[in-house]
């Protein structure tokens, strides 16, 4: 299993994952919009047009209810689509779809049958789109049963897990920060798969565990290692599941570090940040917390559109940076 | 009856159309599914109304010779998908009202393990995908079941059923363009009832017949009397035709009219007494197939009575079953929500 | 749905009235909707039960109809009623909705959703601070904290559980231990912070309230150590949650006395790093102490812990011994006392007194006890009434032996007497209770061969 290791961007990778799922099985096939001679709004099926032909990648009208359901019958009647949302912001056309359908299809008919279809949301914000463009609606559909929801944050987790997500029998969905498209990490050839469902420790700490996702991921390990030369020693966990949630690897790092600290982009309230917050307090790591847990996560507020404003409502590495701080040094 | 249908048999080619293209036996066994259909719905609401089984249900009493006449022409590998007032539909596609009635009460032995109820009904292996709570909710489903169809070159069909009120839903006309974009093997069938829960499609639709807005796909829009059951079965022989010929969709809209209320709480404030009783007395597709039947040679009293004996039988028989079957472990709640991973 | 029971709203057919198949026969109301019924089958309408805006349960007939050429006998109102009351019975019989006696709240628990007291009364502390505290038997609000808010953190702990002053380490040690072996969930009782104020009790005055009395200047301000924290929590709890009875007697302590100059003077002599010394050396209260142990096992009943839903009964005489130390007291423990002889108890009461004056106790050598001594002989005190140290039952206050005028069969003579005063917790110790042992011990203090067996 020597498999050549190369630098490939997020993008890269996804693009590798998809062509080597539609090489392995002829049910793989993608749909989308403008995924065809476009290339994808983010170039992330670029050429495979060219390779796999126009009946394998499909452009879509602009019809995001409809093509998901598409997606959701030919996956009910034994393909495996690839659905890519232009932007995770339409998804909102599309929910009917994804949770009265796609969700509860297998649970509805007594486990007669599986809706084993993926489906890919850029999100986040960074790129000047504004409000209707920028939004982080992982946690929507992480409280719908039935669904998985994943947010690779490296390339090498980007691959893996889309390929994890094809062989799945259940409807998994992607939310791919669109600022991570361009990040490049070393990613192996060949197949291989990133369990859906377990987090990963990224950076081993014993002072506080940051638990973040998707693109705050680099951010927090950015912070931890300005963090390390104030004897600040930051534990990083990268989520990379939010649905079903690796409990257990989240509690023991609570229970090593005794702080936790949630950072997501995704609006701060009732998000992502509340519930791992609440699994730790409802966990036996409760007595291991020596300090209040923290959230940080993106302003009450549509993402704006200048670029400063539009920094101000995410997390970025110094309000990381003080925030630990405070929360290590015990100075609030 | 034998020597009354052989006269009448040489006679056929002046008949309609089902009463040529289909033997006796299988034309007895539709009235025997109509009658089935119609006797498993009334069955349940009346064990509905004892309280033996919950929530609510949406009856197609009066739609019968829709599901039967458009499911005539499918095979068994052929799918459907069914919306929330489909009984009729998953019967006409073949499935057993004992495991029908025992999915009513909840039990284990239901086809969805008691999990979904009247609202999603299906029966996979017959190829019924399965009812839906959401109108429209299925049309895309089935484009989907078409699209895996001309990719995995099946030669299946499928069928679409909604009712007049899906017509208005964003779903409805995204899916019926995509499947004309790519010709896929899938029939849109509207069974038009008059009305939108409480909504007529007068007040509700800006076409006087669903049926035109099949232009607008680029598709032929066939308007049937959905009491007729040879006038449907007809119009879905040649859509299936055309599917399984890979040239595209159909839009059949079937008028047709339903005698209960919209579900068990409509009091039909919307619709006169002298409505609902001219279509009960005058046009009950029952009635009008049997009549036919009788008429053409294909059967006599004794043979109705026969089948109608039969059908109290089998229903009888299938509330008994779902009585009788266990009902599901509350431990179990969380099962099937995902796919158990060994 | 979860429905068993509907409403009738109305009725559109009369009882006796002839129905076709199919009409309107009434209209019935759920929490959900309204709907119409239909007649079933055609005939007259009988025996119409269900009325109009009342529950029915589902399932329950509400009227019959029978057919023509079917015979009719009319129920009986009376009977009509029963049925109608029995149905009922039985749909509430089935649902879950049956009354379940309300739990009373035990009235010594804090109420629910009561808001901490802040300041004096709450410790802030974190979950892992309180956790490391419970498990060390460490009094959080006795710890200072360096935390946000002055929050206890479990640095604040290591550092209180690594000083010197481990005397204050409350009693809550053994819960804490023993919770142990119950994972982490915390039993309801435990969930209490045991530095939580007590319930219906107003907290004490603020420092204002009692520094606006006094001139400024006139005082100076001593801020309390750990030590008289720990004391002042106590005692407030034990005196504010125990009703105390008080019995007083006076024991005759001259035989007492001559037995322990004897025994004092046949102590063999024991060589040790200063020289020679006796092997042992009895003081009265050694004898306070064997004597109180031997009572308590001879009255069982008063051997003791109150609990809420249990009497505890000790198997052993354990005495706790009030001493004085610089800054407070604590109270060490002779163990089955009533098993050591007087020269065990003896050394081994030395032995805690010092190492209590040092505050080298270990916390199992003063947390627990049965019953405990408290003696103020040495001051000249003649009679006192003690607090309670819970778990124990009772407390045995000790006066000096003093010569008094004793009057006796008519006569006037000297005896050296000791007034003793026995506190009892009443949920435990009944007065009689309480007067047997008492009893019990003044016949060992006069009989003081007893003793010795």
């Amino acid at each position: 299993m020597d498999a050549m290791v190369r630098e490939l961007s997020y993008a890269q990778a996804i693009q590798e994952a998809m062509a080597i799922a539609m090489d392995m099985d002829e049910r793989v096939f993608l749909m989308g919009e403008d995924i065809g001679v476009y290339g994808g709004a983010f170039q992330v099926t670029g050429d495979l047009v060219e390779r796999y032909g126009a009946d394998r990648v499909i452009d879509t009208p602009i019809s995001e209810l409809g093509g998901a359901g598409v997606a959701v019958g030919a996956a009910l009647t034994g393909m495996r689509p690839i659905f890519e949302f232009q932007f995770s912001d339409f998804a909102t056309l599309a929910m009917e779809q994804i949770v009265n359908q796609a969700a509860k299809m297998r649970f509805m008919l007594g486990g007669e049958v599986s809706v084993p279809v993926v489906m890919r949301f850029p999100a986040g914000s960074g790129t000047g789109a504004a409000a209707q463009h920028s939004q982080s609606l992982e946690a929507w559909l992480g409280h719908v049963p039935g669904l998985k929801v994943i947010q690779p944050a490296t390339p090498y987790d980007a691959k893996g897990m889309l390929l994890a997500a094809v062989a799945d029998p259940d409807p998994v969905m992607i939310f791919e920060h669109k600022l991570l498209y361009k990040t490049k990490g070393p990613v192996p050839e060949g197949y291989y798969t990133v369990p859906i469902g377990k987090a990963d420790i990224r950076r081993e700490g014993c002072d506080l565990t940051i638990v973040a996702t998707s693109i705050m991921v680099q951010k927090a390990l950015d912070a931890a290692a300005a963090l390390e030369s104030e004897g600040i020693d930051v534990e990083v966990v990268d989520l990379r599941t939010i649905r079903p949630m690796d409990k257990q690897t989240v509690i023991d790092s609570v229970k090593k570090t005794s702080r936790l600290m949630c950072v997501y982009e995704a609006v701060k309230t009732l998000g992502i940040g509340a519930e791992v917050s609440a699994m730790i307090a409802e966990s036996e790591a409760f007595d291991y917390l020596d300090a209040p847990i923290v959230r940080l996560g993106g302003a009450e507020t549509p993402i704006p559109y200048n670029p400063e404003l539009e920094k101000a409502t995410v997390p970025q590495v110094p309000d990381i940076i003080t925030a630990a701080r405070a929360l290590v040094k015990g100075v609030r | 009856m034998a020597g009354a249908s052989k006269a009448v048999t040489e006679s056929r080619a002046n008949l309609p159309f089902v009463y040529r293209q289909y033997s006796a036996e299988q034309l007895r066994q539709v009235l025997y599914k109509m009658y089935l259909i119609r006797r498993f719905e009334e069955g349940a609401e009346e064990c509905y109304t004892r309280g033996l089984i919950h929530g609510t249900m949406h009856l197609s009493i009066g739609q019968e010779a829709s599901a039967m006449g458009i499911c005539m022409p499918l095979s068994e590998d052929d799918q459907i998908t069914s919306t929330h007032r489909g009984h009729g539909h998953c019967i006409a596609k073949g499935a057993e009202v004992k495991r029908m009635f025992a999915e009513f009460f909840g039990k284990t032995t239901g086809y969805c393990k008691g999990r979904g109820g009247s609202m999603h009904i299906a029966d996979v292996g017959k190829g019924n995908l399965g009812a839906n709570g959401i109108v429209g909710g299925g049309i895309p489903i089935a484009v989907g079941a078409a699209l895996t169809s001309k990719m995995m070159k099946t030669g299946k069909v499928v069928v679409s059923f909604f009712g007049d009120g899906a017509n208005n839903e964003g779903a409805f006309h995204e899916a019926l363009n995509m499947a004309a974009i790519w010709k896929l093997p899938v029939i849109f069938v509207c069974e038009n009832n008059g009305y939108g829960m409480s909504t007529s499609t007068a007040r509700s639709t800006a076409v006087k017949n669903i049926a035109e807005r099949a232009a607008a796909y680029s598709m032929p829009g066939v308007i049937v009397d959905g009491n007729i059951f040879s006038e449907v079965a007809e119009a879905s022989h040649q859509a299936v035709a055309r599917a399984r010929a890979g040239e595209g969709p159909t839009l059949i809209e079937s008028k047709t009219y339903r005698h209960r209320g919209h579900s068990k709480s409509d009091r039909n404030r919307y619709r006169t007494k002298e409505e609902i009783e001219d279509w009960m007395s005058n046009r009950d597709p029952i009635t009008l197939f049997e009549s036919e039947l009788r008429e053409f040679g294909f059967i006599d009293d004794k043979g109705i009575e026969a089948i109608r004996g039969a059908v109290a039988q089998e229903i009888a028989d299938g509330i008994e079953f779902a009585k009788a079957s266990p009902s599901p472990d509350v431990r179990d709640t969380g099962s099937y929500v995902y796919t158990e991973q060994a | 749905m979860d429905m068993a029971t509907g409403q009738i709203s109305r009725w559109f057919a009369e009882e006796g009235a002839r129905v076709k198949k199919g009409d309107v026969l009434f209209e019935i109301e759920t929490d959900k909707a309204a709907m119409e019924i239909d007649a079933p089958a055609s005939g007259v309408l009988r025996d119409v039960t269900g009325k109009e805006g009342v529950d029915i349960a589902v399932g329950a007939a509400v009227a019959w109809i029978y057919a023509d050429d079917e015979s009719y006998a009319p129920i009986s109102p009376l009977e009509g009623e029963m049925s109608t009351k029995s149905t009922e019975g039985v749909a509430s019989g089935g649902t879950a909705l049956e009354p379940r006696p309300v739990e009373p709240t035990p009235p010594d628990r804090p109420a629910a959703g009561r808001p901490p007291v802040e300041g004096e009364g709450r410790t802030r502390a974190t979950p892992l601070a309180r956790r490391l505290a419970r498990e060390a038997g460490l009094n959080l609000s006795t710890v200072s904290g360096t935390g946000p808010h002055g929050r206890v953190v479990k640095a604040d702990v290591d550092a209180a559980l690594s000083s010197p002053l481990e005397g204050e380490v409350s009693a809550k040690r053994t819960e804490g231990v023993a919770s142990e072996g119950t994972a982490l969930a915390p039993s309801p009782v435990e969930a209490t912070p045991p530095d939580r104020p007590l319930a219906g009790h107003p907290p004490l005055n603020g420092e204002g309230d009692v520094l606006r009395l006094f001139e400024a200047g006139s005082y100076e301000l001593v801020p309390h150590d750990n030590m008289r924290k720990t004391i002042a929590r106590r005692l407030v709890e034990a005196k504010t949650t125990i009703p105390h009875f008080y019995l007083t007697l006076d024991c005759e302590l001259d035989a007492l006395l001559a037995l322990r100059t004897q025994i004092n003077a046949a102590a063999p002599v024991k060589k040790t790093e200063k020289g020679e010394a006796p092997a042992y050396k009895l003081s009265v209260n050694d004898m306070v102490i064997k004597a109180m142990a031997m009572a308590l096992k001879a009255v069982p009943d008063a051997n003791a812990s109150w609990t809420e839903s249990a009497m505890v009964k000790h198997k052993h005489a354990d005495v706790g011994v009030a001493v004085s130390i610089p800054g407070g007291l604590i109270t060490p423990i002779i163990r089955k006392a009533d098993e050591k002889t007087l020269s065990t108890i003896s050394n081994e009461m030395k032995d805690l007194a010092s190492r209590a004056r040092s505050r080298k106790l270990k916390p199992e050598e003063y947390q627990g006890g049965t019953a405990a001594v408290s003696n103020l002989g040495m001051f000249g005190i003649k009679d006192f009434a003690a607090v309670i140290n819970p778990p124990h039952a009772t407390i045995l206050a000790v006066g000096a032996g003093e010569e008094r005028a004793v009057v006796k069969n008519g006569e006037i003579r000297i005896a050296t007497v000791m007034s003793v005063t026995l506190s009892t917790d009443h949920r435990a110790v009944d007065g009689a209770l309480g007067a047997e042992l008492l009893v019990a011990f003044k016949r060992l203090i006069e009989n003081p061969i007893g003793l010795l067996v």
